[in-house]
């Protein structure tokens, strides 16, 4: 029979929808004051942080509703803001330092719908609030370090093994090393091929000169080593801000970006961002009495640091080595599969480790990390002074003499070790960074933002609605049915993309949607009026109608998706969020007024009888 | 109800030369004015820093725009936003390394400066080589788009149709960069992507005028493409003007409620619309008509060769 479906179709539809919305609710429930507690450099909250946490705030007489251990960290729901701040100020004095305490909003998402994996929306920043920066690697430094280091190399290499050589000197895009003797040159060609992976090795016997030139494929390692360890880097300090969901991501070749949702005091963002961390290796002193330092009484030669968990080591004064020497440092398993960390020196640094531990055999050396940390004290000329932190990462056992490659077991657990590399790789930022973007939203802006958004939304559903319903009568209430789904729809598929952030450009997306998703019902509805002024029965206008007006509407949305598409893939922040916004609708609306309507029309109208038709 | 209604089939083609002139006339203003006013480029291309700050009562412009100057500001552009008690600062790049300081900096002037709470509503900072970078990936965003569109028209259709969507494009993308220019308005990244929606917009419209067309090649068998074009867009006409309707409704609640931030946003939508309807019926089937569009370049042609249903076989 002309325009019914069978059921299993109406029930699909009816499923689909059901679908969305189901997804879509979680966005009705208000979110909980929380506050998080997490773990810093590779601590973990674990039961007992629990437990004291509980202590705390049960001694403090604050009420909370629920308290989880959850990935490695607390969280605790208040019934108030107050609550909630009271909560934090106690927790971060009573914590210590190796936890961070942030305030945070968690979506109260009923346990059988977060089971299911149903969240809210996540909103961009111009709605929650907060501050982002836009972070610029600076390749060339990065580039030119890794020159010098070769440089540095090259003569280490060429006098181990005995090769004389007039000079090694960085020129242009390259290395170029100078030779008194044919000889000379000869023996070197060879060494350094064998020595360096993806380098250019051109020799000119006239001139006695060898140059070296690094490959593209070595300055994209260079690059991507840059980037990566910056990342790293920002990471491990980001979470030191107590921000509750940071996100830090790479954009693009050279550029990072971080989103702390919900911080203010940008300052003090921006501060720890650029904040410099170092690593110095050191003697343990052996001789000196700890007990004794302890009391106050120091050996003039040492000096007393403690690690993070406040366990003291007296320390020689005298610096072994830097971290600038630090090439890389990679977590890894000895043969024994225990957790060890790799660590490689450049050339000088290398021949000081070796100096500084032939005659240490079988002494204990310790790792120690040199932050600077700004304190909320200011100089008279209002710069933020820093605090200078030092901790003892790891005491290691030298086993025998060390030179440019060499490696630290017993560092603990398999992501102990995979920290202390991250760590010793802080200390050697062989690219700096600078800040080219920030973009910071006040509370109440963004709290404006989400209200204007909603009310723009919810003004031009109504204009459209009442349109409809006068231009078109009972087609027009199908098509305002179909807008709804698809404003559900929309949010749904929102919710279950983790990816998705609403943005208020992307509000305004959702708007635009819905002024232009009637479009396929109007073209339908117009299509059908046309058939039935031509004289076709009810039943045939309304089937030709949509069959009709079906390709139109193919080829109209997908250019559109086409132009959504582009918008996503070369834009950043709000305008992806209107991009996402747009595409989604585009995809829904398709399915909504093309499917959803004609559901709706054939359970009405379809296969009856009919002289006239609303519409 | 029925806005539209048309009995005798509306002679649009006829008004082509009027049409033409009044194109060209509005090409022209607004390269003229693209050239001479340039675009008021925000401060997501020109790189700087913006601070937006709330006031408890209505602000005093002169005496704040004093505040800056007596601070070493002068550049400082000082303008209400939205209300008066909302003030937005602009400040141009500084060649000083702190230049992401400076949006704390004069927060804390004006807090001290005004003796007044200042409640900071956004602060944005953009370095020099990001506008640019900006500025290219833009124009590429928008070039790509209008080839991608070409392209799936062109296999869609028919390229006659293809270059007269893409011309169309063209027009609105301009005539809407044109007004910008000429209002002098701030053309900043949700204009660019108003700009992309308007380019989708247009070109649902001029799709279904094309679609209309097509069919109407096939179906009606007597006729000039003059009169066909005219049938066909006698028919979509109501279409067109009941979408452009919702639409129009939907941006004007964009654009008196949804806030000082997505103003020309919704401003270049709104008129990219109004000449996105007028160019899909204008200028879109003009070119398709100018180029030559006749009856035999849209009627599938039928491959009935001999031996066409064989497989091929090749010698070695």
């Amino acid at each position: 029979m002309l325009n019914k479906y069978p059921l299993w179709k109406t029930l699909m539809v009816a499923l689909i929808v059901a679908i969305g919305a189901l997804y879509a609710t979680p966005n009705l429930f208000p979110d909980d004051y929380a506050v998080q507690v997490s773990g810093l450099r590779g601590v973990e909250a674990n039961a007992a942080t629990l437990d004291t946490i509980k202590a705390n705030l049960e001694r403090e007489n604050i009420e909370f509703f629920s308290l989880v251990l959850d990935k490695g960290q607390v969280l605790t729901r208040f019934k108030t803001a107050e609550a909630q701040l009271k909560a934090r100020d106690i927790l971060d004095d009573n914590l210590g330092k190796q936890y961070s305490v942030a305030l945070n909003l968690t979506p109260a998402t009923p346990t059988w719908l977060s089971g299911i994996g149903g969240t809210p929306m996540k909103l961009g920043l111009d709605l929650s609030g907060g501050v982002s920066f836009l972070m610029e690697v600076n390749m060339k430094e990065a580039i030119n370090k890794a020159k010098l280091g070769m440089v540095a190399d090259f003569r280490g290499d060429l006098r181990n093994e005995r090769i004389r050589y007039r000079s090694v000197k960085e020129s242009g895009d390259g290395i170029v090393v100078k030779f008194r003797k044919i000889e000379d040159l000869e023996q070197a060609q060879p060494l350094l091929k064998k020595r360096y992976r993806n380098i250019l090795l051109n020799t000119d016997e006239d001139t006695l000169t060898l140059t070296a030139q690094m490959t593209e494929v070595k300055l994209k390692e260079i690059r991507e080593y840059a980037l990566q360890q910056n990342i790293t880097i920002i990471r491990n300090r980001v979470n030191e801000l107590g921000v509750a969901e940071p996100l830090v991501q790479r954009q693009g070749k050279k550029h990072i970006v971080i989103e702390l949702p919900g911080v203010q005091d940008t300052a003090k963002a921006k501060e720890i961002l650029n904040a410099t961390a170092t690593i110095e290796f050191r003697l343990v002193d052996t001789e000196g009495d700890i007990g004794a330092a302890l009391n106050g009484r120091v050996p003039a030669s040492s000096i007393l640091l403690t690690d993070k968990d406040g366990k003291p080591s007296l320390l020689k004064k005298r610096i072994m080595l830097t971290g600038d020497h630090i090439t890389d440092a990679k977590s890894g398993f000895d043969e024994y599969s225990r957790p060890q960390v790799n660590i490689s020196l450049d050339s000088a640094g290398g021949s000081k480790m070796s100096n500084g531990t032939k005659s240490n055999i079988g002494k204990p050396m310790a790792t120690v990390f040199i932050e600077y940390k700004p304190t909320e004290k200011r100089d008279v000329e209002g710069n933020i002074i820093f605090e200078k932190v030092q901790e003892v990462i790891s005491v290691a056992t030298i086993q025998s003499r060390l030179g440019k490659s060499f490696r630290i077991t017993g560092a603990g657990s398999q992501a102990e070790a995979h920290n202390l590399a991250l760590l010793l790789r802080a200390g050697a930022l062989i690219a700096p960074i600078t800040i080219v973007e920030e973009r910071t939203v006040g509370p109440t802006l963004g709290a404006e933002n989400v209200q204007l958004g909603f009310q723009a939304i919810m003004m031009g559903f109504a204009l459209v609605f009442v349109f409809m319903i006068i231009y078109y009568r009972a087609f027009g209430i199908v098509a305002n049915f179909a807008l709804g789904a698809n404003l559900v729809l929309i949010v749904g598929v929102m919710s279950m993309i983790p990816g998705a952030t609403l943005t208020l450009p992307g509000m305004a997306g959702i708007v635009l949607t819905v002024g232009m998703a009637v479009d396929a019902n109007v073209l339908i509805f117009e299509r059908i009026r046309e058939e039935i002024r031509e004289g076709k029965t009810i039943q045939q206008a309304i089937h030709q109608g949509y069959e009709a007006a079906f390709s139109t509407i193919i080829d109209a949305n997908i250019t559109t998706l086409i132009a959504a598409l582009i918008l996503f893939a070369v834009g950043t922040g709000p305008v992806k969020g209107f991009a996402v916004t747009l595409s989604i609708g585009i995809i829904t609306s398709m399915f909504t007024s093309v499917v959803g309507s004609r559901t709706i029309v054939n359970a009405l109208w379809g296969g009856k009888h009919l002289k006239k038709l609303s519409i | 109800m029925q806005i539209l209604q048309l009995k005798e089939t509306v002679a649009f083609m006829s008004f082509r030369k009027i049409a033409m002139v009044f194109s060209t006339l509005l090409i022209i203003a607004a390269i003229v004015s693209l050239s001479t006013n340039k675009l008021n480029f925000g401060l997501d291309f020109t790189g700087g820093t913006l601070i937006e700050v709330g006031f408890e009562e209505a602000a005093d412009l002169q005496k704040l725009r004093k505040l800056m100057e007596d601070n070493g500001h002068d550049d400082a552009k000082v303008q209400f936003y939205g209300s008066s008690r909302d003030v937005v600062i602009r400040l141009g790049l500084r060649e000083d390394v702190k230049a992401e300081m400076l949006g704390n900096e004069i927060l804390s002037i004006l807090e001290s400066g005004t003796g007044q709470k200042v409640d900071m509503r956004r602060i944005e900072f953009v370095g020099a080589s990001v506008g640019d970078e900006l500025a290219e990936q833009g124009g590429l965003a928008m070039l790509t788009a209008l080839i991608c569109i070409l392209v799936y028209v062109a296999f869609r259709f028919e390229w006659r149709f293809a270059v007269g969507s893409v011309i169309a494009l063209f027009h609105d993308v301009l005539l809407t960069l044109g007004l910008f220019s000429i209002l002098g308005l701030e053309f900043d990244l949700t204009v660019l992507a108003a700009i992309l929606a308007v380019i989708g917009y247009s070109l649902n419209d001029t799709i279904v005028v094309s679609d209309r067309i097509r069919e109407n090649f096939r179906k009606i068998r007597e006729g000039s493409a003059e009169e066909i074009i005219n049938i066909s867009l006698t028919q979509t006409l109501s279409r067109t003007f009941i979408t452009s309707i919702t639409t129009l409704l939907v941006l004007a609640a964009l654009f008196f409620k949804g806030g000082a931030l997505i103003h020309g946003f919704s401003t270049a939508l709104l008129f990219g619309v109004f000449v996105g309807t007028y160019s899909s019926i204008y200028v879109a089937s003009l070119v398709a008509l100018a180029l030559g569009i006749s009856k035999e370049d849209l009627i599938p042609e039928v491959i009935d060769k001999e031996g066409a249903d064989q497989d091929e076989m090749m010698m070695p």
